[in-house]
């Protein structure tokens, strides 16, 4: 009867074994790069492993491989701690009849003592597991997009009618950080609709009051407040904090041409929302690959045909559903999953509760995203939407 | 006859209509046929010659701007969507 040590000695003569720093170059081969496959444990599995190795443990490996690598010619390359479960797997995969498998003699130890590079596997805590699970049962979310919106960070202009649903909706879905710029005070005549805010708030900053409000929902969510209006003049400050997505919840033409511009040379997607008593717009702005703001309009109207809705009114519940299909769009964009409004302008009409699309083309005489631009640096929003002639 | 669909901010001009029909083969004549109807919105619509910079036309949801402008064909049965700027957010 032969001893362990006997077996392991007599399986090692079967397989093919690498030392690290075969196997280092092997993995570092752009063209023959093979599968690499970590057969140990999974509490071993998450303490570290090697950039781009899939886990299967040892128990499972016979089961699971089809499924991973369908081909029987695919290069893999199998490592343990030190290299003996590899090696005992190695003889299985042969036996299943994969022509092409090496086994990693010193293992993962051997790795790791060389200095060659480890990546430590992130993962969900139990309480972020139960928190996000409704997330982590759906294909397009799951751990890995559950961990990205976890690491994206948003920025919301205005935490008013939209940003209120957005701000919620983004960060109910675990975005780890939003950025909220707003310089009002909440008053009586918001709550009609501005649902991050509440009685007990009037009087204070809107910025504060929503970053309560939302901490309250999901401690998980890093708030970062800009208690003012953003303008030409603090706009690039703001940006360099690092924001991936922005929310346009704006309420004048000034600043929507100021963001869309901002967008374009700081290469930010702009997720744009507007409202007007029954009727709302929403698209997404990318910048070099669908058409911008200034594509779409290219000059603002006179303000006597622009009525804002502090002037003309707003159905209380219809910035909700835009800013709730603002926040959509935004966590599409965040997780890389779907089809965004890219291109598409999708109009909502509450009162005939219609929605309608049209196309969106970028005009290749864009003066900011065109073929040449003739403007390059901020320009005087104010003056530029005040309906008097300027130059630009 | 063609549908013209009129955005809310447009309403007060058209009786407070949300579609009106219009006569007419192109885009230009439709607007002539509206603005001969409603004349407070030529100032809203049209700007010289042309459509107003701040406004958009589409016919079957693509810009009149990427056809063939004001003398883009409209067909019977197609629906004509006008389209102001909003800015509201707030």
């Amino acid at each position: 009867m032969p001893s362990y040590r006997d077996l392991l000695q007599q399986v090692k003569a079967e397989i093919d074994e690498v030392d690290v720093s075969r196997a280092r170059e092997i993995v570092d081969a752009p063209d023959e790069r093979p599968l690499v496959v970590d057969v140990r444990e999974l509490d071993e599995w998450t303490e570290g492993r090697i950039p781009g190795a899939i886990h299967i443990p040892r128990g499972n490996l016979e089961s699971r491989i089809e499924r991973a690598a369908p081909d029987r010619a695919q290069p893999i390359l199998l490592y343990c701690a030190v290299g003996n479960r590899s090696a005992f797997a190695a003889k299985s995969l042969g036996e299943l009849g994969y022509e092409n498998v090496t086994s990693l003699a010193g293992g993962y130890t051997d790795w790791k003592r060389n200095g060659f590079p480890t990546e430590v596997p992130r993962s969900l805590d139990a309480a972020k597991r139960q928190r996000y699970s409704r997330h982590l049962l759906i294909p397009e979310v799951g751990e890995e997009g559950q961990l990205k919106l976890l690491d994206s960070r948003i920025l919301l202009i205005g935490a008013g009618g939209l940003g209120s649903p957005a701000s919620l909706y983004l960060a109910a879905a675990g975005v780890g950080r939003l950025g909220i710029v707003d310089d009002d005070v909440v008053d009586a005549s918001n709550l009609q609709r501005q649902i991050a805010h509440s009685t007990e708030r009037l009087g204070e900053s809107k910025a504060d009051s929503a970053k309560r409000t939302i901490e309250a929902l999901n401690p998980d969510v890093d708030v970062v407040t800009y208690k003012e209006r953003i303008t030409s003049e603090n706009i690039d400050r703001i940006l360099a904090d690092g924001w991936d997505v922005i929310v346009d919840g704006a309420d004048n033409f000034a600043t929507r041409y100021l963001l869309n511009d901002a967008s374009v040379w700081h290469d930010i997607p702009l997720v744009h929302g507007s409202i007007y008593r029954f009727e709302g717009q929403v698209t997404v702005f990318t910048p070099h690959q669908g058409p911008c703001y200034r594509c779409l309009f290219p000059q603002p109207p006179p303000p006597e045909l622009a009525p804002s809705c502090a002037e003309g009114g707003v159905l209380g519940v219809l910035p909700g559903i835009v800013g709730s299909l603002q926040a959509s769009e935004a966590l599409k964009i965040a997780l890389g999953a779907g089809e965004t409004l890219t291109g598409r302008l999708l109009l909502f009409d509450a009162l005939a509760t219609e929605f309608n699309e049209v196309t969106l083309r970028r005009d290749p005489d864009c003066p900011v995203c065109g073929e040449h631009p003739t403007i390059t640096e901020y320009i005087d929003y104010v003056e530029f939407c005040s309906g008097r002639p300027t130059h630009a | 006859m063609k549908t013209v669909r009129i955005p809310p901010a447009l309403r007060s001009e058209t009786e407070g209509k949300r579609e009106v029909h219009a006569a007419g083969g192109t885009v230009r004549e439709l607007l002539d046929d509206l603005v001969s109807r409603f004349p407070s919105l030529r100032s809203q619509l049209v700007d010289g010659d042309d459509i107003a910079p701040f406004v958009n036309v589409y016919v079957e949801g693509e810009d009149v701007r990427t056809l063939d402008g004001l003398e883009t064909e409209v067909h019977d049965g197609s629906t004509v969507i006008l389209l102001p700027a909003m800015a509201g957010g707030a």
